[in-house]
């Protein structure tokens, strides 16, 4: 009796879950984010908040194009269809706005929802501007200061400087409906305009309104985020085939593994690379591909410090295996020569040539004037885990064993994650950093600001920017600012690849490795496209 | 007893107040940036310094800790830096997940730690008495997260009888007790229960066997009274010592599992714990053991004023 109520109980209950599951054009994603990332428009948890409660959402002026697996990512119109610099003042840009484009609760998009959007991040005197918003966005459009309506679609521009790099940091500012926020704050309770703001802000938060594929449909914070095709979307061809995505927050990978193969959910970001083999096995399927991710050794300039040698820099890079690397993390990476990858616009031709090449490292060391009995010892901050690090210490463990065979004694220093992060900004002559001659951060590489300007040129030393190592070539200066002002998009590349060739050539880094962003999925995922990018378009997607 | 009851009332807020300021110190004295869940790496000096303005943190640190007591004196625990949220909120809602999930665990344990307990001091030596023993045991020295992912390979991944992680189909905001919601929890309630249920089980072993040895034991068995009523008289004195240890595990399950409650993703105070270590969201950490903290204080004064109620020599001392 007790057997058959059991047996009857795993029977409803093994009904219930594959119920769910056939849903129709529901697409369930487990997250590794450890709190649903911030829905108002600018999310926060690094890339995977644009992921999946940005760019799902929300459109920006600019847009990445994610329509392809195999050419690399580049800026596309998004919510603007075209934009130039003036000609006379290169801070100015006009930016001609799509026509016809609504917001989810039904208000229209125009030049004054532009100024508004700019205004919440810059203008701290306006009602809607919010702190929270500030950190995540105005980092990444460093030089942008202000908007002006020119007419209802047509919007201005201005920079701190001259800056090419402009229309690439737009695609992290977000749309976010000022009609549908305004009725929140009228609502809202609070002490004063402020208190009202940030009740506004929550709440919009709750219940949030741009132009995006996707319209928000329950909120669960810390749990669960449900949206819907968005079915009047501007872009037609971009109206999304799945009728609900739900996202969910598993941060522990062993969890996310096991709720894929329960079938709890049918799609899991980053599975662990010792899972990988088990989730084929049972039918899943893994997707992978080069991201704009580097996996580096930054190296330390200042004085005192080896890697000021060239010779010793480009040993260290030569020294690396990373074949069996890439063998240790279960093929999910891909070998790094540079920053970017060759074929990239801003890839320039490199004369050193990055590969494992281990003779040639011991002659260089030899000549710098190491040898197996006068080794170079070498100290190297690191975490044991965090956003991006891969496996940072099996990882750098294999470093160390390469290492040893080029006269050189890695000693690791293993912080905590957020430590090493806050360590960063404070720069190689920090006494955090504890006399380190590299750091290991990983860092994305989508931005030519991000990517380059801020590790190569001067003004970036701390506490200004990331130039951990105090960087200091007047070649590299001039090839930033150089960048940073050719407006016409391929002379500004050709500039980039300058730079990028120069960096290599000088072993800058000792570039490791590009994660290639693993997901793994059911076979009942079809249409999925996974880019050359940190970010990927939901609308393709359908559940069959 | 009002009188005492009184200055175990008083004694708490010498404590309380201890409580709160360790565990703002303790979150200010670990190393890394508060600001670093809003603020990326790449974010310039002077972006920093106006954050840093904007949440309060140029100020002094007992500046900082008299503004926050004060307003956690009104039961305002600050917004959430990474979410915006209220922290109050935040917390409120982990914990009604937690007590869920305790006293889940608790009735787990508690019956089968008891059953064993009771059934392993009254045949000591014989098969069952060891079964318990190694059982208890077993549940006090296996690690939780190992037991937790071997369960949901079992259950959830392998036999597919359970769902592996999450508080019900829609979330705990939608729980109902039915058996669509209650799957979700036996699996993360069975992990948290082998501690206090190997602890009890020992407990009462012990406890068992040395009430059989006494005196009166022998007197009843002498008296002609059969088994099954000498066992009604060993239970109902071992019962308040079953209670007390029953009691401190709960307080203990109560506070939450930051292990179990990732390895499942239940949305409770451990999870919640784990993200604000994660993000570095110092208002949330503090709020979070701040409630935590006073939970076990008025937990503590519950159990004095209880046992004195009980123990007159108690209130006599």
């Amino acid at each position: 009796m007790k057997l058959g109520l059991l047996a009857g109980a795993a029977g409803l209950a093994l009904a219930a879950s594959a119920g769910l599951a056939n849903a129709q054009g529901t697409l369930r994603i487990a997250m590794t984010a450890a709190d649903i990332p911030k829905t108002h428009g600018q999310p926060d948890q690094g890339f995977e908040g644009n992921r999946f409660t940005g760019i799902p959402m929300y459109d920006a002026l600019t847009a990445w194009d994610l329509s392809s697996a195999d050419k690399p990512s580049v800026v596309i119109p998004g919510l603007a269809t075209e934009w130039a610099v003036d000609a006379n003042d290169k801070t100015k840009w006009v930016f001609k706005l799509r026509p016809g484009v609504k917001f989810h609760d039904g208000s229209d998009f125009g030049a004054d929802a532009v100024v508004w959007n700019v205004e919440k991040v810059l203008k701290q005197d306006a009602t809607h501007f919010d702190p929270s918003q500030v950190g995540v966005t105005a980092s990444r459009m460093p030089t942008l200061r202000s908007a002006r309506k020119i007419d209802a679609l047509t919007v201005e521009l201005t920079t701190s400087q001259p800056d090419s790099f402009l229309p690439i940091n737009l695609t992290n500012l977000f749309m976010a409906s000022p009609a549908h926020w305004q009725k929140l704050f009228d609502a809202a309770q609070g002490a004063d305009a402020k208190a009202k703001a940030a009740a506004a802000w929550t709440a919009f938060a709750a219940n949030a309104s741009g132009t995006g594929p996707f319209r928000m449909e329950r909120f669960v914070p810390r749990e669960r985020l449900e949206v819907v095709k968005n079915a009047a979307y501007w872009d037609t061809p971009r109206v999304p085939k799945l009728d609900r995505v739900v996202m969910l927050p598993m941060p522990e990978a062993n969890t996310r593994t096991a709720a894929l193969l329960s079938g709890q959910v049918d799609w899991i970001e980053a599975p662990a690379p010792d899972a990988v083999a088990q989730l084929k096995q049972r039918g899943m399927v893994i997707t992978a591909n080069a991201q704009p991710h580097v996996w580096p050794w930054q190296f330390s300039f200042v004085e005192g410090s080896p890697f000021a040698d060239r010779r010793v820099r480009q040993a260290a890079n030569l020294c690396v295996n990373r074949g069996e690397m890439k063998e240790l993390l279960a093929g999910l990476m891909e070998p790094a020569k540079g920053t970017v990858p060759p074929g990239h616009p801003w890839w320039g031709n490199p004369k050193f040539d990055i590969k494992y090449d281990p003779d040639a490292a011991r002659k260089l060391m030899s000549e710098a004037g190491f040898s197996k009995a006068k080794p170079l010892t070498v100290k190297i901050q690191t975490s044991a885990s965090g956003s991006g690090q891969m496996m940072p210490l099996p990882m750098n463990e294999l470093m160390q064993q390469n290492l040893s065979d080029c006269f050189f004694k890695v000693d690791l220093d293993v912080i905590e994650w957020n430590t090493l992060f806050t360590n960063w900004r404070r720069g190689a002559k920090d006494e955090t950093a504890r006399g380190a001659h590299a750091i290991n951060v990983t860092y994305a590489a989508m931005d030519p600001f991000f990517a380059m300007a801020r590790f190569l040129d001067s003004k970036m030393a701390p506490p200004v920017s990331n130039n951990w190592g105090f960087v200091n070539d007047p070649e590299f200066d001039t090839l930033v600012a150089e960048a940073r002002s050719t407006f016409e998009a391929g002379a500004r590349d050709a500039a980039l690849a300058k730079l990028h060739a120069r960096s290599v050539d000088e072993a800058v880094f000792l570039w490791v490795a590009h994660d290639v962003g693993p997901r793994a999925m059911t076979q009942r995922v079809k249409g999925f496209v996974q880019p050359k990018s940190w970010f990927i378009d939901l609308t393709t997607v359908s559940m069959q | 007893m009002l009188l005492y009851i009184l200055k175990r009332v008083f004694y708490v807020v010498p404590v309380a107040l201890g409580v709160s300021l360790l565990c703002f110190l303790l979150v200010h004295i670990a190393p890394g940036d508060p600001l670093v869940s809003v603020l990326p790496a790449d974010a310039s000096q002077a972006l920093v310094e106006q954050m840093r303005v904007a949440y309060g943190f140029d100020r002094p640190l007992p500046v900082q800790f008299a503004i926050w007591l004060g307003r956690a004196l009104t039961g305002d625990l600050g917004t959430s830096i990474a979410t915006g949220r209220p922290v109050a909120s935040e917390v409120s809602t982990a914990v009604a997940n937690t007590v869920l999930l305790a006293i889940v665990a608790t009735l787990i344990g508690f019956a089968i730690g008891g059953a064993l307990g009771f059934i392993a001091g009254y045949f000591r030596g014989s098969w069952i008495d060891r079964l318990a023993t190694i059982l208890s045991i077993a549940g006090v020295s296996v690690p939780h997260y190992w037991l937790g992912m071997v369960l949901v390979i079992v259950f959830a991944v392998t036999l597919n009888w359970l769902p592996a992680s999450g508080a019900g189909p829609g979330g705990s905001s939608q729980w109902a007790w039915d058996w669509e919601h209650a799957r979700y929890l036996i699996l993360p309630a069975v992990t948290m229960s082998v501690i206090p249920m190997g602890i009890v089980t020992r407990t009462l072993r012990a406890l068992v066997g040395d009430i059989l040895s006494q005196e009166f034991v022998d007197a009843l068995r002498a008296k002609g009274m059969r088994d099954g009523a000498i066992f009604a008289h060993v239970v109902k004195n071992a019962a308040p010592t079953a209670l007390a240890v029953m009691g401190l595990q709960l307080g203990y399950l109560l506070g939450g599992s930051i292990l179990i409650e990732t390895v499942f993703s239940w949305p409770g105070t451990g999870f919640l714990l784990n993200a604000a270590i994660f993000q570095r969201d110092l208002p949330l950490l503090q709020g979070t053991i701040l409630v935590l903290g006073i939970f076990f204080v008025a937990l503590n004064l519950v159990v004095d004023v209880a046992q004195a109620a009980l123990d007159p020599r108690i209130r006599r001392s």
